[in-house]
């Protein structure tokens, strides 16, 4: 079924498929229902880095040297890591300022340089060239092959055939108009095609379908699965070394190391790589999924690659295939003829790939960058006044990717015999590297100038040229040999392949480590011996800081006049009419308006969002000059774009200082509050004890002037009863006298001013004191003492009297609340943990738990006062306790209802120095 | 980065392991004519070092979510 009419109708059954994929996904696009809206769809577009140089290039390099085509893989794995940094930021910078393209995104950084954008865009479609020419050759070799089946034969050298016959040219012609129907149908404001993108995803799931079902023919169906094939490797003479081949075949380590960098930059800076990255990205959160999913990608589709190349080399003997072919071969040489189709339509897959997404980029960056920025300048064209401009940019991309895809197959004739597919590649991958530099110092390096970043490009250029280049041009016999023998007028130091006597390297390395050299020297040296202007500053900044900034600042940088009509004229002119009314109501919109409306005018904000708008269909530079064009501005110095960025740095400064300062101000006001709330409890207190003290004072005084009054008003009393009236009297006066005694006592305790006469004080003498001083009044109660006191109890500080006074009113309390004639009171003294401690317990009613925890506040006194009023003043116990915490000590009560009550305190044993003085 | 709970970070750490990992010396330990499994030992340790890595990978940004 391999004949040549099947072979045809499948390869454009394939190619129209893909377009069917690619139609309805710009339907649904169309419709608001994208397809490609989704990690996995991201992810398997990002595996457009699998290109015929990986379907059909990786079995050659292993079948050659073994495992030296791991690197190109391994170096996305590793780079893809550092996406979550460095490819976030440039998604930010790029949705803010609605980049196109990776020259947009350079020419953007360094001042919307349209100098710069061109620059990197020839060096992108010089570079690109051998690559491209590298899927032009594996096409149209496979296609050669196919079509000569069930013979094996490999294709004729290029050049051999008359150009109209070579299969490569017509290959490069259709898939330009592939291209050209692709990509460029229609003009997309924001270069999203979303079409193009859903097809991609599909031809990742082909070539990798594809790739992994020869993998498993031949290690499965030929061989008897992996350990069948190594082990015939290593019997074989010739294969045994590949098995540990990094000394020996693959050259050296070095270049290994150099391989995974030049892919890890690849990765980043291969134009469709930034194009399925950056700019055809929807959501920066699909680098959730995508920095695994895709190395997986990669590591699935390599697999295979070492059972095919030893398969390869097993079956095919003495080099008379290709191993650039093993792929479409081995199947072939078993008459697996559908596989075989397949495989075909893969190597298609990537390949086809490949062309569409790398021309679309490069027609973008060639028509926005590097054709339309010459154009605008060119007063004779009067293009600025031309009505409608969007036929004119398509006319110019479709003629870019034409132009690219014969330029590719030119240097296909040129030079395409010379190397095999991956080391034409690898040439391609060292002329993108040298976007590395002026990217991450753009990204990172605020200093970095528009002419660092030229010198930078420029030099690491020209060195690529020089050492991979003109090699390859010399190889192929259109430069003179003796070039690269002897150097250029026979001086040895500047040989292009061992530049400066640098030899003993594969050629990548050799070419590396010059570029760089130059490239990142050039660049460091010149921005730091330059001085940039204001527009550079100003970009500079957008870029380091996109992190920082909160939306795009881009507005607050411009000064000048403009009316909307012009603007919108200028919009209608680029992306034609419906496309910019669409974005004015979108606009409006954000604003809570209606398009059209006279209130909103041409501001800062619409001039940057017109300026933003254009750049997405034209590039940032080309729409730098159209609205220069088309509004009357005044231009910002250095130092005004200076000051502005300093006013942004300076705002953020105040408000983190201004949240600091009400943070401040809120911890203040809430120690406010609770002092307050304090001094409110206190006023509370006071009240409390004033509204007490005064109804103390006043029940004696009323009993008082009641007896004194009947005593005045009645000369006839008895004496008997005189005498009892009179001592009431008198008792009473004592009571108001002790409890303003008290009253004084305690006010001087609390406000600090109490004598404190502090002395040794031995607390068993004292106990021995208060006891007979209170002898009388437990005889007169007929209440029973008993003292446990040890024989020596070393001294406390206190003060002696102060402390009587409490053992007094703990004694008298105890009798107050013994029955009389059957109390018991136990007097004990002890001495643990470096305390004296006293013990007077009762056997009186005891006090509930409610009552102990207010006994030792003012005027609370056990029992209920409104019916029973105890006899005592209600302080004794508070003062008690104050006197004894002034000493160090604790005062506490143990008691159950009913068995009485031991009230306790400690002294620590001297602890204050001994002497008097005042507290 | 702004807000990743340190998973750059973290990224970027396996970003460096997998440097060291793919390079010299440790690839020269690997580099014998070995067969592990009836697979050379070079290559054995390259792909079951690179699924290692993806895997890590994975829980990283799969862990912190988004």
């Amino acid at each position: 079924m391999l004949q040549g009419w099947v072979v045809v109708l499948a390869s454009f059954a394939y190619l129209g498929l893909l377009f069917a994929i690619a139609y309805y996904a710009d339907q649904r696009a169309d419709q608001g229902r994208s397809v490609i809206a989704s990690p996995y769809v991201y992810s398997l577009s990002l595996a457009v880095y699998a290109t015929a140089w990986t379907f059909y290039g990786s079995v050659g390099r292993a079948a050659a040297d073994g495992v030296g085509f791991l690197p190109i893989y391994i170096g996305p794995t590793l780079m893809i890591a550092l996406w979550w940094i460095v490819m976030r930021k440039i998604l930010r910078i790029s949705k803010a300022n609605r980049i196109t393209s990776l020259a947009d995104f350079i020419a953007s950084r360094y001042g919307k340089s349209a100098l710069v954008g061109g620059v990197v865009t020839i060096i992108a479609v010089i570079g690109i060239l051998p690559y491209i020419s590298l899927q032009l050759k594996a096409v149209s070799n496979s296609f050669t092959i196919v079509m000569q089946y069930p013979e094996i034969v490999m294709p004729a050298k290029v050049g051999a055939l008359p150009v109209f016959q070579d299969t490569a040219l017509w290959v490069a012609l259709i898939l330009a108009v592939f291209t050209i129907l692709f990509g460029t149908r229609h003009l997309d404001a924001a270069e999203h095609h979303e079409g193009m993108v859903a097809a991609i995803a599909f031809e990742s799931l082909v070539k990798l379908l594809a790739f992994v079902a020869v993998g498993v023919f031949v290690t499965f169906g030929i061989y008897r699965g992996f350990g069948d094939v190594f082990s015939r490797a290593s019997a074989d003479p010739a294969l045994a070394p590949m098995l540990s081949p990094l000394e020996g075949v693959a050259g050296s380590y070095a270049s290994w190391v150099w391989l995974t960098i030049l892919s890890m930059l690849a990765i980043m800076f291969l134009p469709r790589q930034f194009q399925v990255a950056v700019i055809e990205n929807k959501d920066e959160r699909y680098l959730d999924k995508a920095i695994w999913i895709f190395p997986l990608y990669m590591l699935a589709i390599n697999v295979f690659v070492l059972p095919i190349a030893f398969g390869g080399r097993l079956h095919f003997p003495g080099g008379s295939v290709d191993a650039d072919t093993y792929v479409l071969t081995l199947p072939m040489a078993e008459h697996q003829e559908l596989l075989a189709l397949l495989v075909y339509i893969g190597g298609l897959s990537a390949a086809t790939g490949m062309v569409i997404v790398e021309t679309i980029a490069l027609s973008t960056m060639v028509c926005n960058d590097l054709v339309m920025p010459v154009l605008l300048r060119l007063k004779r064209l009067r293009l600025a006044e031309r009505p409608d401009l969007t036929r004119l940019l398509l006319a110019i991309r479709r003629g870019a990717i034409v132009l690219i895809l014969l330029l590719g197959y030119l240097y296909f004739r040129l030079a395409g015999e010379a190397y095999a597919l991956v080391s034409i590649g690898l040439i391609s991958f060292a002329a993108v590297a040298q976007f590395a530099p002026v990217v991450f110092g753009g990204l990172f390096w605020r200093n970095a100038t528009r002419r660092g970043a030229l010198a930078g490009l420029l030099a690491g250029f020209g060195v690529w040229a020089y050492t991979l280049l003109l090699p390859a041009l010399a190889r192929s016999g259109w430069l003179p040999g003796s070039l690269l023998e002897h150097g250029p007028f026979g001086i040895e130091l500047l040989k292009p392949l061992a530049l400066f006597g640098l030899s003993g390297l594969d050629q990548i390395t050799h070419a590396m480590i010059w570029s760089m050299a130059a490239n990142v020297g050039a660049y460091i040296a010149v921005s730091l011996s330059d001085s940039p202007s204001a527009e550079e500053h100003r970009q500079a900044s957008l870029f380091v800081d996109v992190f920082r900034r909160a939306g795009g600042g881009g507005a607050r940088f411009w000064r000048g006049t403009a009316s909307v009509p012009d603007l919108q004229h200028v919009l209608a002119r680029f992306l034609g009419a419906t496309a910019a009314d669409e974005a004015l109501r979108e606009y409006a919109r954000a604003r809570g308006r209606q398009w059209p409306d006279e209130r909103i005018v041409a501001d800062a904000d619409f001039v940057h969002f017109v300026e933003v708008q254009l750049g997405g269909a034209i590039g940032s530079a080309s729409a730098r000059i159209m609205v220069a064009q088309a509004v009357k501005e005044d231009a910002l110095t250095l130092d005004e774009v200076r000051e502005i960025l300093d006013e942004a740095s300076q705002v953020v400064v105040y408000s983190h200082r201004l949240e600091q300062k009400s943070r401040e101000l809120e911890a203040a006001t809430a120690e406010l509050r609770t002092a307050n709330e304090q001094l409110k409890e206190l006023d509370r207190l006071k009240d409390d004890f004033m509204s007490t003290i005064t109804h103390e004072l006043r029940t004696p005084l009323t009993s008082i002037r009641a007896f004194s009054e009947i005593l005045l008003s009645d000369p006839m009393i008895e004496p008997a009863q005189r005498t009892k009236f009179v001592t009431i009297i008198m008792k009473e006066t004592e009571r108001l006298t002790r409890l303003i005694n008290q009253v004084l006592d305690l006010a001087k305790i609390e406000s600090g001013r109490a004598d404190w006469r502090v002395a040794r004080v031995d607390v068993k003498e004292i106990v021995a004191d208060a006891l007979a001083g209170m002898a009388a009044v437990f005889d007169e109660k007929g209440v029973t003492v008993t003292t446990s006191l040890p024989d020596h109890v070393p001294p406390v500080t206190a003060d002696l009297d102060r402390l009587i006074q409490v053992l007094l009113n703990l004694l008298s309390n105890a009798v107050k609340f013994c029955e009389p004639g059957r109390g018991r009171i136990d007097v004990s003294l002890s001495e643990s943990d470096g305390h004296a401690r006293v013990d007077i317990r009762d056997n009186g009613p005891g006090i509930s738990l409610a009552d102990q925890a207010v006994i030792f506040e003012k005027f609370r006194q056990a029992g209920d006062t409104m019916t029973a009023k105890p006899p005592g003043t209600g302080l004794g116990l508070h003062i008690s306790r104050q006197i004894v915490e002034h000493f160090g000590g604790r005062m506490w009560v143990e008691s159950r209802i009913g068995h009485g009550a031991c009230f306790s305190f400690t002294l620590p044993i001297e602890t204050v120095p001994v002497g008097a003085h005042r507290a | 980065m702004e807000g990743d709970g340190g998973k750059g970070q973290r990224l970027v750490a396996l970003c460096m392991l997998g440097f060291l990992t793919f390079n010299y010396p440790v690839l020269a330990l690997f580099n014998k004519p070995l067969l592990f499994l009836g697979i050379p030992l070079l290559y054995a340790y390259i792909f079951a070092a690179w699924a290692l890595l993806i895997a890590l990978m994975a829980r990283v940004v799969g862990r912190a979510g988004s």
